[in-house]
């Protein structure tokens, strides 16, 4: 079991800590088979493509926390983020109706001099300037390979400037070597803000704790009838905000690949129970979701009418679509959960999954139990998925299978990936928001995208008609884990 | 002064991986972090390109490289980009871990070069400089390492030159400027190596750089040293004008000193100019009653955030052209200092009646808070990226991105260099303004 420790300046990793692996090939069921076996072995790709680092996830929880700064310890390429959070920052301003801010966002610029000397002097200077700058209410540093490398006591830094400041200064250490996962980001943002915001509970309250990025306020309508209120945490909170979620009678993740860590930090520490199923995605998957929940608030009467009246609602507008689906052939890429939760969605309206490439794979979340496995649910309720091949965005395999199977329609969860089908003339579709197809009505709201992005072909066609391939012709004759070294059989295509 | 940086506008030294995506068919291969590519692609990518992105081989650095070394990794790295990406240059760059750790990259890399393959390896660690510069030491070592041994010949080509102008992707419109000045340049009779982009040949114009009758370099600083460095290589001599030439008067300054620098026929130069300046005069005469009569307000006064090619670009423009008055103008490219009295010069003398400060500086923060200061009567132009967006609006400015990050606009051939691209700053700035009226 993996035990929190809040002593610790530092995370563990997710492969350390939960076993977690980026490179698989072979059914999903199998995979799912050596998780609980506890035979699942890392397999190392010989050749690679850029992924992406913890750093780049720790900087998207920690960058729209309204009241807080973030002091990046690292050469200014590092920073070649900071637009980016800024632009859905504001975005996410715009949707919640808040005045326009940037974000505060300040980088150390370390140098060739500073791998030699250090850089705690710089760090510390920096940190100065931009208290003085924003006067916020905490600042997060963020680390880098080079000052992890270097060995700049960051974590010293961070507790004299507290003192001198008044104020949480919290070092959040998130170095991209150290971990093949980049949503171990994710958790070392989680640690260092339960670390030092969180405070112990004053008193009960009545929110519910909702682990998010940016998406839409959907759980609000769920939760008020029944007594509860909705807090959506990290994005958009703030410092007091923060401090207060151990108080909450619950803790909801809308992807357990983003809220493992701190859905059980707060589990583990301060008592509030996680609802630990997979996300409600998927007829089956909502139900036994909104079971859960209502177990766990105490309001399992008021759930099932619920439940009846949804079906009654959503059941024969699904049917409509799955008739007009039926057989229609997907081929996915996602984060883990989301992509586990996508599979369920896509076989709950009757399409074929003809395979998948999903980044990485926790083989148990941090609360231990495999009731929060979603591709166990996926797997146990819709039926084994072939070609599940677990790629931490490998473009190259993604091209050669997509080239192979030729899928009616791609589905991707993340930039980057979707190009590939689009250049091969195959419609394809990214959803930004998680939230949209989440509950009874994200059912029927996906299937609406999905009907809408297997229609237009008129763009994609053109676009691979014009296209250049940059992968060899040799490439996309070969199977596409030929450089995946494994001891697992692998099933080619 | 500190070196602290609050909202970046360029990259660390692997962001010169942009510079080899620039180039027709050509791929880098990144020994580093895992996160670094996608985090230069964010600030500096708008689009892959042919095999930029996600498609970018990379090592992909974790604990065990940092500490058993990572030299092995990255020849089975190479290996496999030799057979799954099909590329015409392979450019290994390295990252601050590998950088920091010591590897032995040139080590790795030649046993290729031994076999004739097409690849280049070059030293990027992140803290080493930034993009600007280490364009520069990429160029170099593609010249060093591939043109020299690969070359198409060794005999001076008459009319033929190297053209330095623009760090592709660092300037959002290095596409659209390259073009034009291509354009220009054969319009005065020269045969263009543009080395970069849709207009260019590829790896085989680059096989030509030495042949060249002479070099140019349109940019204040940053590709100067390329310059040097075919200089004393292969004696091609060089002209460098300062800036990137924006509009009538600078684009046929600089046309004019390209002719002499290289003596060319100073007629068939001067009959393009001259259609060339009619053209541009045309339109120009056709809104400068729009200019001087629109009641409502037009921006009457500029700051510059940008780069020192850009900054002196855009300021002798908007000054001498269209009649905009400078306030601060600030340089955010971490100018070496050896270059940085040369760019203040020009703004001494930016036109023939007004002298102007600058000031130089990679702290944006602290220019905005700057700017925040001033008294702000009448209406301002800033010329500066994306993070001016609340700047722009609290100071009731009107805003021209320019620079990177440039997440608010869409660029793909849009240049401002040269005559064309004068008429479109024209067309930007004062779309934006009309616009601004209900």
């Amino acid at each position: 079991m993996s035990k929190i420790n809040l002593n610790a300046a530092e995370v563990e990793t997710r492969e350390s800590r939960l076993g977690s692996i980026t490179g698989f090939a072979g059914t999903a069921g199998e995979l799912v088979g050596c998780s609980r076996a506890g035979t699942l072995k890392e397999s190392d790709r010989s050749f690679s493509q850029c992924m992406g680092c913890s750093s780049g996830n720790a900087f998207c929880q920690l960058s729209m926390i309204q009241d807080a700064i973030v002091v990046n310890h690292a050469p200014v390429g590092c920073a070649g983020d900071f637009f980016t959070f800024n632009f859905i920052y504001r975005v996410g301003q715009m949707e919640r109706n808040l005045s326009p801010v940037i974000g505060r966002y300040f980088n150390t610029n370390i140098e060739e001099q500073d791998t030699i000397f250090g850089a705690t002097q710089k760090l510390a200077s920096t940190i100065r300037t931009a208290y003085e700058r924003v006067h916020p209410n905490a600042i997060f540093i963020t680390t880098s390979c080079a000052s992890g490398i270097i060995g700049d006591d960051v974590e010293g830094v961070a507790n004299d400037l507290t003192e001198e400041l008044g104020i949480p200064v919290i070092s959040c250490f998130c170095e991209g070597f150290k971990s093949k996962i980049w949503t171990t980001g994710f958790d070392a943002a989680y640690h260092s803000i339960v670390r030092k915001l969180v405070k112990p509970p004053e008193k009960k309250s009545n929110k519910v704790n909702i682990v998010n990025f940016w998406g839409s306020h959907i759980f609000d309508e769920l939760l008020n009838p029944l007594g509860y209120e909705a807090d959506y945490i990290i994005p958009f909170s703030t410092t007091t905000q923060l401090a207060h979620i151990s108080e909450a009678v619950a803790t909801i993740q809308i992807c357990p690949t983003l809220g493992t860590y701190i859905g059980a930090a707060l589990e583990q520490v301060y008592g509030v129970p996680e609802i630990k199923s997979p996300p409600a995605y998927g007829i089956a998957g909502t139900d036994q979701w909104m079971r859960e929940l209502g177990k766990v608030l105490n309001r399992q009467e008021e759930i099932e009418t619920l439940i009846a009246k949804e079906h009654e609602r959503v059941l024969p507008r699904l049917q409509e679509y799955r008739e007009k689906l039926q057989g229609k052939k997907a081929y996915l890429t996602a984060g883990a959960a989301h992509g586990h939760a996508l599979i369920a969605l896509l076989r709950e309206l009757g399409m074929e999954v003809q395979g998948a490439a999903i980044f990485h794979h926790d083989p148990i979340y941090d609360n231990s139990t495999i009731a929060s496995d979603a591709l166990a649910h996926a797997v146990n309720t819709y039926g084994d998925i072939p070609n599940y091949n677990v790629c931490n965005k490998q473009a190259y395999e993604l091209v050669n299978i997509l080239n192979k199977i030729k899928p009616d329609i791609m589905i991707a969860r993340h930039g980057g990936m979707t190009l590939w089908g689009a250049k091969l003339g195959i419609p394809t579709l990214l959803v930004g928001d998680e939230q949209l197809s989440y509950g009874y009505q994200g059912v029927l709201n996906y299937a609406e995208r999905i009907v809408e992005t297997l229609d237009n072909k008129e763009f994609v066609l053109n676009l691979a008609k014009h296209s250049t391939m940059p992968y060899t012709k040799w490439w996309l004759d070969q199977d596409p884990f030929s450089f995946l070294r494994s001891d697992l059989n692998v099933k080619t295509y | 002064m500190s070196k602290l940086i609050e909202q970046p506008r360029y990259s660390c030294a692997l962001g010169a991986q942009q510079s080899v995506i620039a180039i027709k068919r050509a791929v880098p291969i990144l020994h580093s972090g895992p996160g670094c590519g996608d985090k230069i692609n964010r600030l500096l990518g708008q689009g892959e390109g042919y095999a930029g992105g996600n498609t970018v081989p990379c090592t992909n650095a974790s604990e065990s490289e940092i500490v058993f070394g990572g030299e092995a990794k990255l020849g089975t790295v190479i290996e496999g980009a030799f057979k799954v990406i099909d590329a015409d240059l392979y450019v290994v760059l390295t990252g601050c871990t590998s950088d920091i750790i010591g590897d032995d990259i040139a080590q790795v890399t030649s046993t290729y070069q031994e076999q004739d393959k097409p690849i280049v390896y070059v030293e990027t660690g992140g803290f080493k400089s930034n993009n600007y510069v280490s364009h520069e030491t990429v160029v170099k070592g593609i010249i060093d390492q591939y043109v020299d041994k690969f070359k198409a010949g060794s005999n001076k080509i008459k009319g033929l030159v190297n053209v330095f102008a623009t760090i592709p992707y660092q300037d959002a419109f290095w596409n659209g400027n390259l073009e034009e000045i291509k354009r220009i340049l054969e319009g005065i009779g020269l045969t263009v190596n543009i080395l970069f982009g849709a207009e260019s040949q590829g790896i085989e114009e680059w096989k030509t750089i030495p042949q060249a009758q002479f070099n140019i370099v349109a940019s204040a600083w940053a590709g100067l040293g390329i310059a040097e460095h075919l200089k004393s290589k292969y004696g091609t001599p060089y002209a460098h004008f300062p800036y990137l030439p924006i509009g009538g008067l600078e684009t046929t300054k600089f046309l004019r000193q390209v002719a002499t620098f290289g003596a060319l026929d100073m007629d068939y130069a001067e009959t393009f100019i001259k259609k060339e300046e009619e053209k541009f005069y045309m339109h120009i005469e056709r809104m400068a009653d729009f200019m001087l009569e629109f009641r409502y307000g037009l921006p009457r006064r500029f700051y510059t955030i940008l780069d020192a090619s850009y900054a002196i670009g855009f300021s002798k423009y908007l000054l001498n052209e269209l009649g905009i008055l400078p306030t601060k103008q600030f340089i955010i490219d971490d100018t070496p200092e050896e270059f940085q009295e040369a760019s203040r010069e020009q703004f001494k003398n930016i036109s023939s009646l007004r002298s102007t400060e600058v000031i130089f500086s990679v702290d944006a923060g602290a220019i905005q808070d700057e700017i925040r200061k001033d008294e702000h009567k009448n209406r301002a132009l800033i010329v500066g990226s994306a993070w001016e967006r609340d700047l722009a609006m609290d100071i009731g400015a009107d805003l021209l991105i320019v620079s990177v990050p440039v997440a608010y606009r869409l660029v793909l051939n849009c240049g401002y260099a040269g005559y064309n691209g004068g008429l479109r700053v024209i067309e930007d700035i004062y779309g934006k303004v009309l616009d601004t009226y209900r």
